[in-house]
């Protein structure tokens, strides 16, 4: 009898992805600077924009455009996501200086680049969705770009319904799931070392 | 809004130009902060273990 899916799954995670490197206690000497914190900053802006996100969704646009907890939040919102991207490029730059794809991180690169891509596309709906003059400016000047590329019908940046489900229900699921594939890709393969801390034969790590 | 701050925002933003490039004083200077963060973080040591001993038996 062949195996069940379910067996076939587990065998593989676990192959794959043990608890011990899913959690670990221990780090490489090399990870002892500054420039490796940045990954676990953009974490954590993020969840601080999920969770003052969740608020605002809840509460509204009467609530937050008028009490002072609200705007309070509202600007909670908007400073982590300025945040978020200051250590999200920080990373990237690190990152890309220290040819983070070596040792077989081909994927974690590209799950981080495509990271960074649906980040400014949830940044952008964000934009448009602040229902302020700041947001009418800025729909309308995107709305030239849109339809310059002749996309401008299917995604409507003038269209603040379509925008907003996609802020709010769309492009968070999207960039979630990239997260975490992520962060478990460098798990999986562990922090790639400096360039200069270990020759690139000892680096490797199998698949 | 009230104060320095209103009027210090309430106004169009400041452009710099050479040739070809432009660019806002505000995105220059989150540009340069960005840079300065890196920098810091490559060249300030990280606190370690060994520090914090070394400094208990001092």
């Amino acid at each position: 009898m062949s195996e069940m899916w379910t067996a076939k799954l587990r065998n593989k995670w676990q192959k794959n992805l043990p608890i011990e490197k899913l959690l670990p206690d221990e780090q490489p000497a090399y990870v002892a600077s500054w420039i490796y914190t940045f990954g676990v900053f953009t974490l954590a802006a993020l969840a601080s924009i999920i969770a003052t996100g969740v608020v605002l969704a809840f509460e509204g646009p009467a609530w937050y455009h008028v009490s002072y907890i609200g705007k309070f939040f509202n600007s909670m919102h908007f400073w982590s996501v300025q945040l978020f991207f200051v250590f999200m490029v920080i990373h990237l730059w690190g990152k890309f200086w220290m040819a983070a794809w070596r040792g077989n991180r081909t994927a974690t690169w590209m799950t981080g680049a495509v990271a960074f891509v649906a980040s400014i596309a949830t940044a952008f709906t964000g934009y448009l969705v602040q229902t302020n003059f700041d947001s009418q400016w800025i729909s309308f000047e995107a709305k030239d770009g849109f339809n310059s590329m002749g996309v401008g019908a299917w995604f409507n940046v003038t269209n603040l319904g379509q925008m907003l489900l996609l802020h709010v229900a769309f492009l968070p699921l999207i960039l979630g799931a990239i997260t975490v594939v992520h962060v478990l890709m460098v798990r999986k393969r562990g922090v790639v070392p400096p360039i200069d801390e270990v020759p690139d034969s000892l680096v490797e790590v199998k698949s | 809004m009230t104060g320095w701050f209103s009027d210090f925002m309430n106004h169009h933003a400041t452009y710099l130009k050479w040739g070809w490039l432009q660019i806002s004083v505000s995105n220059l200077l989150v540009i340069l902060l960005m840079l300065s963060i890196f920098a810091l973080a490559i060249f300030v040591p990280f606190p370690s273990h060994d520090d914090e001993k070394k400094s208990v038996h001092k």
